[in-house]
């Protein structure tokens, strides 16, 4: 296959995010240096309060108050993203044509919360229909965020969301830079979204899986390749990345993150939710293969790692087949400080291991006590920052339901 | 429920509908979407809260009855003045 396309360089020129513990990436990465969790007690309909991750975004810094009410949350918070990227990226926005820019967010899920809360709402009314809301198709339709950006922001170029499950975060960053490569699109908006937390249907299936976490102190319930670890702990979440073609990214003179060297996705083709450390392996190989790299070149891998038993075993045994020797890649995981943020963990955990290219500090995984011998990796970096030289290149794993894997590595930007 | 009253409740029902309006120049008589940013489904979604919060329905053939504050008024007079 020909390589032409493929050899166009992308480069990430902006980020916009909203964790539930921060809500620019300064203090993303200042909360993860910290050791500070944004896991708290919430409420949730039908369930006694379950841990979760919610965030604290400004909601109407760049949304009406008119537009939040009739969108949903999962739009509000593309759009706090999406406007942030653009600031950050310091692209001329308002003098650009708005049809060469694109929005590709990936979604573990949407539509859920709405239909949730509309089901709930027409119970008041006797179920009764003709009390059922005109707004529910535009909030369901499964284009639903990325589409109130581009009402939000103008955007006349294309936009999709991908559902992925807990893949999907990467996902929005792949096809933002396959869509810049072909040409589709001049700027991309990529990432992901959750809205997750506003469904009780999530938590109570996690629960009825027995892979719903639970922890006297919220702060602690999210532990993954922890002995005592006892399930995943849901948040919400988004991470969006301005991307641009190198070329155009140095002509206007941007302030660059990081250079897409690789990604890959691909399917188990085996369960409906059990991993398969094979195909993750395969997953994280081939991106090596297309980054032209060798697996000793990764400096930080950013696992997946949810907290659940059988999913941190089975990606320390994928992580064990592509990296056999120590100590390189340094190993941690972001779901500890902020839960799983579904759709956009891919996104965000990426986002928040970015600065270690300025920093040469890796985060730590949090909440790792007593370490689960199956989950033995040479490489974690455990509880507190590690100080490494000369970091170039971060691998990103996500993987989803129905045997969704994807990996990014993005590698430091050099001329 | 007088006239008065429901304007009020219209006036109400609007705010929540498009909350970064200022509903307090609103003349009585020229057409709602002159003067306040209301799209059609905004203004299903007052014909939705009538139904909600006062059983009132709003015929499909009726809706031009609701173009201004005066001629909502005037057309739910006989239909909420028992309320």
């Amino acid at each position: 296959m020909s390589n032409i396309v493929n050899d166009i360089r992308i480069v990430i020129t902006g980020i916009g995010l909203t964790a539930p513990n921060a809500n620019n990436l300064p203090d993303f990465r200042k909360a993860l240096l910290e050791g500070k969790s944004g896991i708290e007690m919430f409420e949730t309909r039908y369930l006694p309060p379950v841990p979760a991750g919610v965030c604290t975004f400004d909601k109407f810094k760049h949304e009406t108050k008119k537009a939040a009410r009739r969108g949903t949350r999962a739009g509000s918070i593309s759009i706090y993203c999406a406007n942030e990227a653009v600031i950050d990226s310091g692209y001329d926005w308002q003098n650009k044509d708005h049809s060469r820019a694109g929005v590709f967010i990936g979604i573990t899920e949407h539509g859920n919360v709405e239909t949730e809360n509309e089901v709930h709402s027409l119970a008041k009314y006797n179920n009764d229909v003709k009390f059922w809301t005109h707004h529910h198709n535009p909030r369901t339709v499964a284009n639903n965020p990325a589409g109130e950006v581009t009402l939000n922001m103008k955007i006349t170029g294309p936009h999709l969301c991908m559902g992925a499950a807990c893949a999907a975060g990467n996902l929005g960053l792949i096809y933002g830079a396959q869509m810049l490569r072909l040409g589709e699109v001049d700027f991309a908006l990529g990432g992901g979204v959750s809205e997750s937390i506003h469904t009780f249907g999530i938590f109570a299936s996690f629960k009825s899986q027995n892979a719903l976490a639970h922890h006297e102190d919220p702060t602690k319930a999210c532990r993954p390749f922890d002995k005592d670890r006892n399930g995943i702990v849901v948040s919400e979440g988004g991470c969006i990345y301005t991307m641009e073609r190198l070329e155009d990214a140095k002509a206007r003179g941007a302030k660059i993150y990081g250079e897409v060297a690789g990604y890959a996705y691909n399917s188990d083709a085996t369960d409906f939710v059990l991993p398969n450390p094979e195909r993750q392996a395969e997953c994280m190989n081939l991106a090596l293969k297309r980054a032209g790299m060798a697996p000793e070149d990764v400096d930080i891998l950013n696992t997946h790692g949810t907290g659940t038993q059988q999913g941190d075993e089975h990606e320390c045994e994928a992580a064990r087949k592509v990296f056999p020797s120590a100590p390189r890649p340094y190993i941690n995981n972001t779901k500890s400080y902020i839960g799983h943020c579904m759709g956009a963990a891919g996104a965000l955990e990426l986002a928040g291991n970015i600065p270690s290219f300025e920093d040469g500090l890796v985060h730590p995984t949090i909440n790792l006590d007593n370490i689960d011998p199956e989950c033995q990796l040479d490489g974690l970096v455990i509880n507190k920052p590690k100080p490494v030289d000369d970091i170039k290149y971060i691998m990103n794993n996500s993987f989803g339901m129905l045997g969704i894997n994807s990996v990014v590595i993005l590698k430091k930007f050099e001329d | 429920m007088t006239g008065e009253g429901i304007r009020q409740a219209i006036l109400d029902i609007i705010e929540e509908i498009v909350p970064d309006e200022d509903l307090s120049s609103v003349d009585p008589e020229k057409p709602f979407r002159d003067q306040i940013d209301l799209d059609s489904m905004d203004f299903l979604d007052i014909v939705m809260e009538l139904r909600k919060r006062y059983s009132v329905e709003v015929p499909e053939q009726d809706y031009p009855r609701l173009l201004s504050m005066s001629s909502t008024v005037d057309y739910l007079l006989p239909k909420m003045e028992s309320l």
